[in-house]
């Protein structure tokens, strides 16, 4: 879509990035030696810790991913929600605190504790360094997409201001700043998604959603006289059909009416041609949208409910929150679903819509397929118990969580804090489902990115909560990208240098190298958040949490729970759930279709979620080489 | 030689404890959890079934959130009460672990 930069929203959003700054200046002073640099010297209050602990968890993804997801499919975009937060249980009864008690601070060195191995550090630092390269690679995806409507500056610009400013931050202040910025957004967060919530529920529902900020279209149908495909005629003479697409079971026609040429889908039962929204992309031209130009501004933001109660147009007024599923429940959601049309050397995208039932959005389904009813294969089946699963463990496994859970001087504060972040993160949760399904019924979704649900739902509420809400959002891709290079940072400074390099630096020179690692990482995350600028961020951190439960995890728990683990078994653990998971994410349908544009059934592999296989494999080879070592390692220690 | 030790928490009694109780809480949200990804997958008409204004899929979706918080504050309490042993009464080591 097209968009203008708005100078009040401008003014908000720089004010408060220029705040959060400001704060993390302030807490540079703290940032001197290389303990208040990793983990803000151990002494802060335990709910202000907590609030940080869920700004660090609330991410991008959530906000942005997880609002986006269900606004497209509805309930599967908050099987991530309750995933994300399950895994939280994992993290605090299972690991947390067994894990401070071996004493160390990065994952690595954690691990590390047991065995006094360069090996397993080596392991446990391409492990964190990988995992958090994956989550980089949402946030900056994130970030690139608020800079679009908020500034109007392309995406890649996005991307690169977030890139420099935590670069920034965690170069010159370090963890004791994040802390506070991610205390500063966490609160935010919670609090205006429950702003959002509530105007939501007063405004109740419409079956012609639109406001002064953001007008709704309704999509136009056109008669037919002759609906059989190959001789199509539309009933008004002045409209001729062009050229006729027969996809996938579907038909579409492309005819011109007023002025512009545009794609239009057959729908046989009504014996109508429905209106679709599409992007002409041709070699050597600029693209179309709707037939014209972007700035022409012909696209125009989609969502919602075609009948509420099975009447046409109505107005439910305040519901209240068991009146908000009610209405949709009892309704037709108007979706969009995206079919290409290769014409000669012109490739088309179009976006139709799909009436589905209010029902069947309320229920897991849309996007995972599990009703062989409603044509689930083993394999969607597969993938959705795999996305459960790496979402439950992937949590407890991801270095940047871990990491805070060290700032507090006891088990109890640590403990404290935890539960200040569920509770908080439990409630932005719930709230998801409510932001991501307005902005699906609201008519404020952009379809040409599927991660600006929650703020464009905003900006349909006004343009002040809309700055402010994008403010927020992108100050929460700041913290959390400046805690994952903390995270990244200290794998490379502390572990790979210090311990398997065996290089003593000084103090000093240890800061110096975290904060060297982290303007190179940074680079990198810039630079594939640009390549991965199509995809929705939410099944992007769902990457990274499986690549987290299938190389971290394993071994986290075993060197916990099992006596007989060896250095071996772990390193092997963690290399070939690392191999395993990124194989199959780099051959799985949605890469190839996403990433590398080519057709889903070209991949290798059926499924796209791989821990169902990658996590058993991980544990499976730490214990068959953990009991395969363990002669040597003993004649080692006793040696 | 270790640089940016963070806060050593003192060994306590009620470790033992601490990890058992953690073992429990965990078999009981386990269950739930991989139950809720069962009946969906097993039975997706089920998760269609109205609750009142709401269906079973968001009663399922909210009440595994809600339990997962009202379990972490129920392991918080008994842990801190157990920590609290730890400090009053010094000989009661065994009596904690057990």
């Amino acid at each position: 879509m097209n968009y203008q930069a708005e100078p009040l929203a401008i003014v908000i959003f720089v004010v408060f990035v220029l705040a959060v700054l400001f704060v993390s200046y302030w807490f540079a002073k703290k940032a001197k030696s290389s303990s208040g640099y990793y983990a803000a010297g151990g002494n802060i209050h335990w709910a202000v810790n907590g609030i940080a602990f869920a700004g660090d968890y609330l991410s991008a993804a959530s906000f942005l991913g997880i609002a986006g997801m269900i606004s497209l499919f509805g309930y599967d975009g908050f099987l991530y929600s309750i995933g994300f937060l399950a895994g939280w249980m994992v993290a605090l009864f299972v690991v947390a605190e067994p894990l401070k008690r071996l004493g160390k601070y990065t994952f690595a060195s954690a691990i590390d504790a047991k065995f006094k191995s360069r090996g397993v550090v080596l392991a446990a630092a391409i492990a964190t360094l990988i995992v958090s390269l994956f989550y980089l690679i949402p946030q900056m995806v994130g970030a690139g997409s608020l800079i679009t409507p908020l500034l109007g500056l392309p995406f890649e610009a996005g991307v690169v201001i977030v890139g420099a400013v935590v670069i920034l931050i965690v170069a010159t202040a370090g963890m004791a700043s994040t802390t506070w910025v991610q205390f500063i957004k966490g609160g935010l967060l919670v609090l205006f998604s429950l702003i959002l919530t509530g105007i939501l529920l007063i405004n109740g529902f419409s079956t012609k959603p639109g406001t002064d900020s953001v007008p709704f279209t309704q999509p136009q149908t056109i008669e037919l006289e002759s609906a059989t495909p190959g001789n199509i005629v539309p009933a008004d003479s002045g409209l001729s059909v062009i050229e006729e697409y027969s996809v996938n079971n579907m038909t579409f026609v492309k005819l011109e009416k007023d002025g512009y040429i545009n794609y239009w889908k057959l729908e046989s039962e009504e014996g109508v041609l429905a209106e679709t929204q599409s992007i002409v992309n041709q070699p050597g031209q600029a693209d179309l949208y709707n037939g014209a130009p972007k700035e022409d501004g012909r696209f125009y933001p989609v969502g919602h409910l075609s009948e509420i109660y099975g009447e046409r147009d109505v107005e439910t007024g305040a519901v209240g929150i068991g009146g908000f599923f009610e209405a949709i429940k009892e309704g037709t959601v108007i979706r969009w679903a995206t079919q290409k049309i290769v014409d000669d050397d012109a490739v088309i995208t179009v976006y139709y819509q799909v009436p589905t039932d209010g029902a069947d959005i309320l229920t897991p389904g849309e996007k995972y397929k599990i009703d062989p009813a409603k044509g689930a294969t083993s394999a969607s089946r597969i993938d959705f118990i795999s996305l459960m699963l790496s979402l439950f463990l992937g949590t407890a496994a991801l270095p940047h969580i871990l990491i805070r859970y060290y700032t507090v001087p006891t088990p109890a504060y640590a403990r404290k804090s935890t539960i200040v972040a569920v509770a908080a993160i439990g409630l932005f949760y719930i709230l998801t489902l409510f932001l991501g399904l307005g902005a699906m019924t609201h008519g404020v979704i952009d379809l040409t990115n599927s991660n600006m649900a929650a703020p464009l739902l905003a900006r349909a509420f006004g343009l002040g909560i809309f700055a402010l809400i994008c403010a927020i959002a992108f100050a929460t891709i700041l913290g959390t990208v400046s805690g994952l290079i903390v995270a990244a940072s200290g794998a490379v400074a502390i572990d790979l240098i210090h311990r398997v390099m065996k290089i003593n630096l000084s103090d000093h020179k240890m800061v110096l190298a975290g904060r060297i690692t982290a303007v190179v990482v940074g680079i990198i995350a810039m630079a594939l958040g640009i390549a991965f600028k199509h995809m929705n961020v939410g099944f992007l951190v769902g990457w990274a949490f499986t690549i987290a439960a299938s190389a971290n995890l394993p071994a986290i728990v075993m060197v916990l729970f099992w006596k007989r683990v060896t250095a071996k078994g772990v390193i092997a653990s963690i290399m070939a759930g690392l191999f395993v998971s990124l194989i199959m994410i780099m051959l799985s349908p949605e890469t190839f279709s996403q990433v590398y544009n080519l057709p889903a059934s070209s991949a290798p592999l059926p499924i796209s979620q791989p821990a169902i296989f990658s996590v058993p494999i991980s544990f499976l080879v730490l214990i068959v080489v953990s009991l395969l070592t363990k002669k040597t390692e003993v004649s080692a220690t006793q040696a | 030689m270790e640089h940016g030790q963070p806060k050593q928490w003192k060994t306590e009694k009620s470790e033992a404890y601490k990890t058992k109780l953690g073992i429990i809480m965990f078999a009981i949200f386990t269950p739930i959890y991989l139950s809720f990804i069962l009946v969906s997958v097993l039975s997706p008409s089920f998760m269609a079934a109205d609750v009142g204004k709401f269906n079973v899929a968001i009663v399922y979706g909210f009440g595994i959130i809600i339990l997962a918080v009202a379990l972490a504050v129920i392991y918080n309490y008994i842990c801190s009460w157990k920590e609290k042993g730890d400090d009053v009464d010094e000989t009661n080591q065994e009596g904690s672990s057990s």
